[in-house]
């Protein structure tokens, strides 16, 4: 088979944006991606957090990524059709040690080009939002919320649409250079994929691609945290993320988010551990998130949990433990046509972009691909039923009556939609993949009504046996199978 | 706009016993929505007998007893819509749906009965600890994929908490050949009825243990096992309980919260006590004309008390459509702290009351006085009170004064 122009390892946040941002060029483009679909590692599982990047330090990559990633999201979102606020927000103190702090970011966040950001006291907090924790506060008016899982999708599906594969279900278990046909065998869970350039998008994973690929196995540590899942109740009291004083090494404790559906978000925490995907949440930790979480958020009500997640921030490490900048690198001497993301972590998704962007000039710098002139950077989407005007609603029922039958009740959300999202254009067919395109499921009866409606839909749409239908991974089925087979003498009576 | 006398919100047991009953009363002007492709919500997936006792000297199954109140509503012609989700109501009684065949509809009602019955608390509201694996089920979804769906959903079985539900599940997924590990119940006594401890439990020997909760949930793709703690009497796990029990399904019947969405969004105001609307001595809520009866209300035990309960609204809501108004209900019932789930809120003192509630824990040779002021209105002795079922007293309009708050006291 005809090699592949570029491999993309890894479909998270910034694997996505990396192949959206090849398919400018006129490059044949594959990603690999062991899970079942997009952002299965921590690009979904973080706060959605458009950070403005005054917590990094000057010079960095991670500081120069967030400020320009932070800039362009507006048009970013508006092209992909993704949800986004621009909600600003209070870095919130109560003593002293707190506001040196604060003062220390804010001076770190000036040299990095962050605007508009001021201190204000108890009285401009409780204007702002009155559920807010804190003595004093910093605003930041240039941080936003979005859905990181629905920008991942926006942006494979963008790349899908300009001519980019996904391979799901694609574990890459070692990788060759092949000297004399001047590509790369990646051989995978399921066959070899031969191609001119390899570009590591691994996330946690990335340190063993990077060994892979002729470059050191960086050491990493992963930094967990776990979250509350808030019921939209208690987002009728949050408008505006709330976050504590950042620590003296400029990370942050617990904070409360408001999601851009309406959401609240308490967590994470943070703590070390060793398991690559070790997402379990432990009593220990929600106890402390809900003793800490209320500090920020005063709402913080057992009759508002509706979830519960955990991520792992995998950050690259020095010996003696202190965190390093994201490595973006390429070696055309050594390890030709490969570029290779480490320890891409917090802020990765406000960085996806620029990090792709830098990605795809050292691609272009050396291969210098022809521009493909039918890129189109804007992924249709169409409004949600649940957005829509009385008016919009019953024409969108007229023109498809789909669109007439409430499937989650919770998140309004129709047949027309679900259908739409199980036929999506990756080819996902999990039921948190149908999750994540509509929202169904994600309220506050997390499915009891909707799930046995959308595990149907599945099987007609596609044709599959209840016990082919996946959760999540792989292994995930739902059933075991029918509870009786219909008996053919059974049929034969009732026909009779 | 569309005028219709009586819109009812959902086509289970209360709204369809609403419906008869609003019927019988006069009213002919009605009009059933309902979310399902058919009517009788949830009774259509309880294929277990026990319904019926109490309303009918019969006991049938969960189809059986909705099946009557079907054919009833069939036979008085009142109007139905299914596949119709109610999508809002506002507090001046309109009301907009949606469905794929008449698209969305818009009814100015001149009274709405609020019948959406109740859903089941999750795994996230409880924050189970763990990882997030396929395999966990609500008793009431396993219940619907394998009575309605016809589809398994495990083999190897544990199932936390002994609500009625997730015991009959226990029984049912027994006889559909799975093993069931055990019931495991986080209070000292079980939630659900004595009858289910002993009919889908005890004669099928599955183990129910008190005392106990899950405390991780393991596996990352299909549930591969569950730890399971005692935990002491402030319900924390004790450490160093833990047991691991190697199962590929976790039902959950960890209770149940009446869905009152489309109640707060017309403006209704909630009883803390029931996490259900607030009503008066005529099941009215707090906004004039929009009343609510059954699960949507209180969590029953037995569906036989949703039907009268509803009956009861119909007779209420049949006055208001006629009258316009029904009488003030100034008086404030309350509660001592054996009295949970309390309901109505708010009385007149001048018409019948029908007093629900549930004692909050298990309570022997105990008594419920019912007072206003210094005088006894009712008095009763239990000599046995279980949380698992609803204390029903009605009392004469004769007895009450429609001076002084009610209070409902039980002591032991």
């Amino acid at each position: 088979m005809e090699p592949w122009d570029v491999i993309v390892i890894g479909a998270g946040v910034v694997g996505s944006a990396v192949a959206r941002e090849l398919t400018r060029y006129r490059l044949r483009v594959a990603v690999l991606e062991k899970e079942l679909d997009v952002a299965c590692g921590n690009s979904s599982r973080n706060t959605g957090m458009l950070h403005a990047g005054f917590t990094y330090k000057p010079g960095s990559l991670k500081a120069e990524c967030a400020v320009e990633g932070n800039k362009e999201f507006d048009r970013v979102a508006a092209e992909l059709g993704v949800p986004f606020k621009r909600t600003g927000k209070l870095v919130v103190g109560f003593d002293e040690h707190d506001r040196q702090n604060i003062l220390k970011y804010k001076g770190i966040g000036e040299q990095n080009g962050v605007e508009g950001m001021r201190m204000i006291d108890k009285a401009e907090i409780d204007r702002i939002e009155p559920h807010a924790g804190g003595e004093f506060a910093m605003f930041v008016p240039s941080s936003g919320i979005l859905d990181p899982m629905a920008y991942t999708i926006a942006l494979a599906e963008n790349a899908a649409q300009n001519g980019a594969r996904f391979f799901f279900d694609h574990k890459v278990d070692g990788i060759e250079r092949s000297v004399e046909d001047d590509c790369y065998l990646i051989s995978t869970t399921q066959g070899t994929f031969r191609t001119t350039w390899v570009i590591n998008c691994a996330g946690a994973y990335a340190s063993q691609v990077s060994e892979w690929l002729g470059y050191p196995n960086y050491p990493v540590r992963g930094f967990k945290g776990e979250y509350f899942v808030l019921d939209k109740k208690a987002g009728a009291y949050l408008k505006i993320p709330v976050y504590p004083a950042p620590n003296d090494r400029g990370g942050f404790s617990t904070h409360a988010t408001p999601t851009v559906d309406g959401n609240v978000l308490v967590g994470p925490d943070s703590y070390v551990t060793e398991e690559w995907e070790d997402y379990k949440v432990t009593k220990e930790h929600l106890d402390g998130l809900v003793r800490d979480g209320s500090k920020m958020f005063k709402q913080m009500r057992p009759d508002y949990y509706i979830r519960n997640f955990a991520g792992i921030r995998w950050k690259r490490i020095d010996e003696e433990g202190n965190v390093l900048d994201f490595k973006l690198e390429s070696d055309p001497e050594r390890n030709p046509n490969t570029v290779n993301l480490v320890g891409i972590e917090s802020p990765g998704v406000t960085c996806a972009l620029p990090l792709a962007r830098r990605a795809v000039a050292k691609l272009v710098e050396v291969a210098q691909p022809d521009v493909n002139d039918q890129f189109d950077p804007v992924r249709p989407t169409p409004k949600r039923f649940y957005d829509m005007t009385l008016e919009e609603q019953k024409a969108a029922i007229e023109a498809d009556p789909a669109y007439g039958e409430i499937v989650c009740r919770c998140e309004t959300v129709t047949r027309a939609e679900i259908r739409r999202a199980i036929n999506n254009p990756l080819g996902v067919h999990t039921v948190t993949g149908i999750k994540n395109r509509t929202r169904a499921t994600m309220g506050r009866c997390q499915g009891g009504y909707c799930e046995t409606r959308i595990t149907d839909m599945i099987e007609e749409e596609l044709g599959l046996r209840p016990e082919d239908v996946r959760f999540s991974k792989p292994g995930s089925y739902m059933f075991c199978g029918r509870v009786r087979e219909a008996h053919p003498a059974a049929e034969r009576s009732v026909t009779a | 706009m569309k005028h219709v006398d009586a819109v009812i919100v959902g086509g289970g047991p209360a709204g369809l016993a609403a419906a008869i009953e609003l019927h019988n009363n006069g009213i002919d002007d009605i009009l059933i929505l309902e979310r399902e492709k058919k009517l009788g919500g949830i009774l259509r997936q309880c294929i277990h007998d026990g319904f019926g006792l109490t309303r009918f000297g019969v006991t049938l199954s969960g189809p059986e007893y909705a099946a009557r109140f079907v054919r009833e509503v069939e036979r008085l012609g009142i109007p139905c819509l299914t596949d119709t989700t109610v999508l809002e109501i506002t507090p001046d009684r309109m009301v907009t749906a949606s469905s794929a065949e008449h698209g969305i509809i818009e009814l100015q009602a001149g009274a709405i009965v609020l019948a959406m019955g109740c859903r089941e608390r999750t795994r996230g509201a409880i924050s189970i600890p763990g990882t997030r694996p396929a395999g966990v089920y609500t008793a009431g979804v396993a219940q619907a994929y394998i009575n309605l769906k016809n589809k398994m959903v495990g083999r190897r079985v544990v199932i936390l908490g002994s609500g009625d539900i997730g015991m009959i599940m226990a029984r049912r997924m027994t006889l559909e050949g799975a093993t069931v590990l055990g019931v495991f119940e986080v209070q000292p006594y079980a939630s659900g009825l004595p009858r289910n401890v002993e009919q889908c439990l005890n004669d099928y020997h599955i183990p129910l243990s008190l005392s106990h909760t899950v405390t991780d949930i393991r596996g990352t793709e299909r549930l591969e096992s569950v730890v399971i703690s005692e935990v002491d009497e402030h319900l924390q796990p004790i450490p160093g309980t833990e047991q691991e029990y190697e199962c590929d399904t976790l039902i959950l019947s960890v209770g149940l919260i009446p869905e009152n969405e489309l109640t707060w969004m017309a403006g209704a105001a909630e009883d803390r006590g029931t996490r259900g609307p607030a009503v008066d001595e005529n099941y009215q809520t707090t906004v004039p004309g929009i009343f609510a009866a059954g699960n949507v209300l209180h969590v029953h035990d037995l569906v036989d008390f949703v039907s009268l309960e509803a009956e009861a609204l119909a007779d209420s809501a049949a006055r208001f459509i006629r009258e316009g108004a029904l009488p003030a209900c100034p008086l404030t019932v309350r509660g001592n702290e054996l009295v949970g789930g309390l309901t109505p809120s708010r009385i007149s003192g001048t018409g019948d009351v029908t007093v629900s509630f549930r004692v909050r824990r298990p309570l022997r040779n105990s008594t419920v006085e019912l007072r206003q002021g210094d005088t006894l209105v009712a008095r009763r002795r239990m000599p046995k009170a279980l949380p698992a079922e609803m204390v029903q007293i009605t009392i004469k309009a004769e007895k009450l004064s429609a001076t002084d708050d009610l209070e409902v006291t039980v002591s032991c």
